[in-house]
């Protein structure tokens, strides 16, 4: 999987001649880029924007690898996704999150597991309005359906399930002008979870097993069409009795040179995450490629 | 290390776009008048002509522009931008609405111009910043040509 989406990119990046007329109409970067989660949005959360650049009349979609490097752990993402009429987004997700730091601590207890690794599949729809044109922003509701590969470690600190489904609506909106001239893009969104760790570690834990409302933000800045900066935040439930799960946030800047390829560069700040070895705060460094069709 | 508040880095970062932004557009334009910035009633000319060019290429929305009267469409529009921007003409012809309502425009055709008049501002070196003006004072007009 991860193969083929990497052919597909490099094919995307070395035919943009044959490519270009396909990709959809609408303006730059209103794809937003693909989440860690498959849906698009910036790095970390879900935004109300649709993947890719299909329009009313068009269909698209988007093939992404992101990978984020913490102190401890590592992140891969493999992400595709499908839009049609810029109305409803399909996605899919596997993550595969490297444990490194944590496989004597882990073999000490007797699990011999060095990932966590889940897949989503995502549908989002746009409800109403455009991130650009309508004065009260676009708006989009979907859920994100995850499911652990392995659950061995999950089910080890005390997560109830290996399945889960996220609830979110989100609202997107681009100021024109907003600041020195420059283009302002606000996104939220409320998610209605119980995943823990985004559901690596399961769904649900010894402390708590209900879904809670969590507030997910980013405010971003065009420098100019093709470069965005911009900061994100993502509230965290904290189910697991094992560890304290932290809120996640990140500092971003996405090149969007056209339509067919972006680039996400971040520096992320995960929190303290699934700490039975006193590693600490995991902040580190994130990237994602993309390619639009 | 220690770990960097997110919100003492948001206003940095905004604090450094700000400036940054500021110094383009003072030596840009101090007054900040759109209509100069666009190059005045003949720099719009140019855009437009440029425009119109992108337009008969694209086969997204040609099609609406066949049989038009390019002369007058040229003023027409030179004149409409020229006095949304600020600058000292009068629009003559039909308003938005009426002039739009048979012809059932899409969303599609819409951003297709949007981009082909982005594309025509970057030919003629307009910066970022006078280019989102403009389109700033052009969104309100999506419901009329979309017929809403």
């Amino acid at each position: 999987m991860r193969l083929l989406a990497l052919t597909i990119v490099a094919g995307c990046l070395t035919l943009p001649a044959v490519a270009s007329a396909d990709v959809g109409s609408r303006l730059w970067a209103t794809g937003g880029v693909t989440s860690i989660e498959g849906s698009a949005g910036g790095g970390l959360s879900p935004w109300a924007l649709l993947n890719g650049y299909a329009s009313d009349e068009e269909w698209g979609g988007t093939v992404t690898l992101s990978r984020a490097v913490t102190d401890d752990y590592s992140l891969d993402v493999t992400g595709a996704g499908l839009t049609w009429q810029n109305r409803v987004e399909l996605t899919f997700a596997r993550q595969t999150l490297d444990l490194d730091s944590l496989v004597f601590p882990l073999s000490n207890a007797g699990l011999d597991e060095d990932e966590l690794t889940q897949d989503i599949w995502g549908l989002k729809l746009r409800l109403i309005g455009d991130v650009l044109y309508s004065p009260w922003g676009q708006w989009s509701a979907g859920f994100q359906y995850k499911k652990n590969r392995e659950y061995a470690v999950p089910e080890f600190v005390q997560s109830q399930d290996e399945t889960g489904t996220d609830f979110y609506a989100s609202g997107s909106k681009l100021f024109f002008a907003a600041i020195a001239g420059r283009n302002l893009l606000v996104n939220g969104t409320v998610r209605a979870t119980k995943a823990n760790q985004g559901g690596l570690l399961g769904f649900g834990g010894d402390k708590n097993d209900s879904y809670e409302a969590m507030a997910e933000g980013s405010v971003s800045l065009f420098l100019t069409r093709q470069w965005l900066v911009g900061v994100e935040y993502r509230q965290k439930p904290d189910n697991l009795g094992f560890a304290k799960e932290e809120d996640w946030w990140d500092v971003f800047i996405a090149w969007v040179p056209d339509r067919r390829v972006s680039v996400t560069a971040a520096y992320v700040d995960l929190g303290e995450v699934a700490d039975i070895a006193d590693l600490g705060n995991q902040k580190g460094a994130y990237l994602s490629v993309q390619a639009s069709f | 290390m220690k770990p960097i508040n997110p919100m003492t880095l948001t206003l940095f970062l905004l604090a450094v776009l700000t400036i940054g932004g500021c110094q383009t557009t003072n030596s840009a334009d101090p007054s900040g008048n759109l209509y100069e910035q666009l190059g005045k009633r003949s720099g719009i000319a140019d855009i437009v002509e440029d425009l119109l060019y992108l337009i008969v290429e694209d086969d997204r929305i040609n099609d609406h522009f066949a049989g038009i009267d390019v002369k007058e469409f040229h003023t027409n529009l030179t004149d409409q931008l020229c006095n949304v921007s600020g600058g000292p003409c009068t629009y003559t012809g039909r308003n938005m609405r009426e002039s739009h309502a048979d012809m059932n425009i899409t969303d599609t055709e819409f951003n297709a111009l949007a981009e082909n008049l982005i594309l025509a501002m970057e030919e003629n070196g307009v910066p970022s910043s006078a280019q989102n003006r403009l389109i700033e004072r052009l969104v309100p007009m999506y419901p009329d040509i979309r017929n809403l």
